[in-house]
């Protein structure tokens, strides 16, 4: 589903900011990723959503070779990804339903069927009751709720998410967390970049941590029960 | 395309100020540029009136035989500069002047005004060489007395001709650069506002195509609004002028469609570029 293959990315200005990374994602996988602010976590997401792209090494997603797409092939990837940010990156002059709904209407797809999945999308998140309210009206966990309905929206392969319960109080990073479980118990490979140890440890999922730019423990290949300890 | 031009609709009603604000701009830049064509307009048309009378009168020495002017006539009216040549009796001169001169009309006698051959040029072939060159030709009939056409007068005309053409054209010019750029800036600005809409699109993948789209149609719109109501800007002028002032000529419905036009097209442009830039750089 993902491959990184010794991929590194450095900027003009910073210098790098990975160096030779190499981790998979099989389908249908849950991976935490972690490490401290800065260690590189959003850059391997930016780089899977080609936000970025590598100054080195070899990215697969959904199939894709991240080098040869180019064009309108990036929003076609993007369309088998599923992304939610920190900040929920809502339209806030729209309603719940119509964030979701939009995330259809600019892929293209057809209006009648619009309506009927947004409405699922808005129950499976559990707030189908809240259809009309504006991001404004919603607590952040709710707001979440919504984002990842939209993310939901041209039905992922794969859905990345950078540090989703960062600005959430722990009743809701409880529910969002769980949310992500279920749309991976579904099918959906999901990878989390987040700093919330507690929440890693207890998950006791597969843990990818990265530390200045590289990838220094992954419990795919060593074990487990030490994720988080060098954050 | 129906879901871009709601887009592009609802971009008015979510941020009716800004997009009034842009309109506003757009029609002022427009309509500075159009009181400044409807100047140039009005020179021009003063200066044609005055061009269509540049006139080109050979006399005719009194006895001359009509038959050997009838073929000078006909020699003449075939040169391809000439648009029309016509003779003139000394019977017609005076009763010209007579009319001419009306309370005068008693001190001419018949006789006194010689007879003459009067020669109009094509339009655009009333430069002071042409004219020289006409006259000369002219003036080799032996029945020819003498040829005026004002020289001094006709270079002078077009002097103020060529000065006003250049002045039109750099100030034009000018004129027509900053309504692009306070135009291109507006519809920047609208782009900026709605930097996070963009971003969000381009994340749940929309192709740039289909981002683009609206803000096409809302560059286009504005600048066809912008258009219009610079329009009605300079005909409100032009009659409050025409009251009180002086009555000038306003554009011709042709000019007036051509205007809306090219605000349409500034707008539209205006947005594929502020658009583009922002996309190739997002």
């Amino acid at each position: 589903m993902i491959r990184f293959s010794h991929v590194s990315k450095e900027y003009a200005k910073t210098g790098p900011a990975l160096q030779d990374v190499s981790f998979q994602l099989g389908k249908g996988e849950f991976a935490f990723l972690t490490g401290p602010s800065g260690a590189g976590k959003s850059t391997i997401l930016k780089l899977l959503y080609l936000e970025e792209r590598p100054s080195r090494g070899e990215i697969r997603v959904a199939g894709l070779t991240a080098s040869s797409i180019r064009g309108n092939g990036v929003a076609a990837l993007r369309r088998r990804l599923g992304i939610v940010f920190q900040d929920f990156r809502l339209l806030e002059d729209r309603t719940a339903e119509q964030n979701v709904a939009f995330a259809l209407e600019v892929t293209g797809a057809r209006p009648e069927t619009i309506g009927p999945k947004v409405s699922r999308l808005l129950t499976q998140v559990g707030l189908s009751s809240k259809s009309n309210a504006l991001p404004r009206e919603l607590s952040g966990g709710e707001q979440q709720r919504v984002a990842i309905a939209r993310a939901l929206a041209n039905d992922p392969v794969v859905l990345l998410a950078d540090e989703p319960t960062g600005n959430l109080d722990e009743r809701a990073t409880r529910g969002v967390f769980q949310l992500l479980r279920d749309i991976n118990a579904a099918g959906t490979a999901v990878l989390m970049a987040t700093h919330d140890l507690d929440l890693v440890r207890r998950a006791n999922l597969r843990t990818l941590e990265v530390n200045r730019g590289q990838l220094v423990f992954d419990t795919a290949d060593g074990g487990e029960g030490r994720a988080g300890e060098g954050a | 395309m129906r879901l871009a031009f709601r887009e592009a609709l609802d971009a008015f009603r979510r941020a009716p100020v800004l997009s009034a604000l842009s309109i506003t701009t757009i029609a002022f830049s427009l309509f500075a540029f159009g009181l400044f064509g409807l100047v140039a307009l009005n020179i021009r048309n003063a200066l044609q009136q005055v061009e269509d009378r540049v006139e080109i009168r050979a006399f005719v020495i009194d006895g001359t035989g009509a038959e050997a002017v009838s073929a000078a006539l006909g020699d003449i009216g075939a040169f391809p500069e000439v648009a029309t040549v016509r003779y003139v009796s000394q019977f017609d001169a005076l009763a010209r002047a007579r009319r001419e001169l009306g309370e005068f009309s008693d001190v001419f006698e018949e006789g006194i005004l010689p007879a003459s051959i009067e020669v109009r040029l094509k339009p655009g072939l009333r430069d002071p060489a042409t004219v020289r060159g006409i006259s000369r030709r002219i003036e080799t009939y032996d029945f020819i007395d003498d040829v005026r056409f004002g020289e001094e007068w006709v270079e002078k005309l077009y002097r103020l001709r060529n000065i006003a053409t250049i002045a039109g054209i750099a100030l034009g010019t000018v004129f027509a650069i900053v309504a692009v750029i306070i135009i291109g800036s507006t519809i920047r600005m609208a782009v900026l506002a709605r930097a996070r809409e963009i971003s969000i699109m381009r994340l749940v993948g929309a192709t740039d195509g289909f981002i683009r789209a609206p803000f096409l149609i809302e560059g286009f719109l504005k600048g066809t609004l912008g258009g219009i109501l610079a329009l009605g800007l300079a005909w409100v002028t032009t009659a409050i002028l025409g009251r009180f002032v002086i009555v000038t000529e306003f554009f011709s419905p042709g000019l007036a469609l051509t205007g809306i036009l090219a605000g349409a097209l500034i707008g539209l442009l205006g947005s594929a570029f502020s658009v583009g830039r922002h996309l190739s750089r997002a």
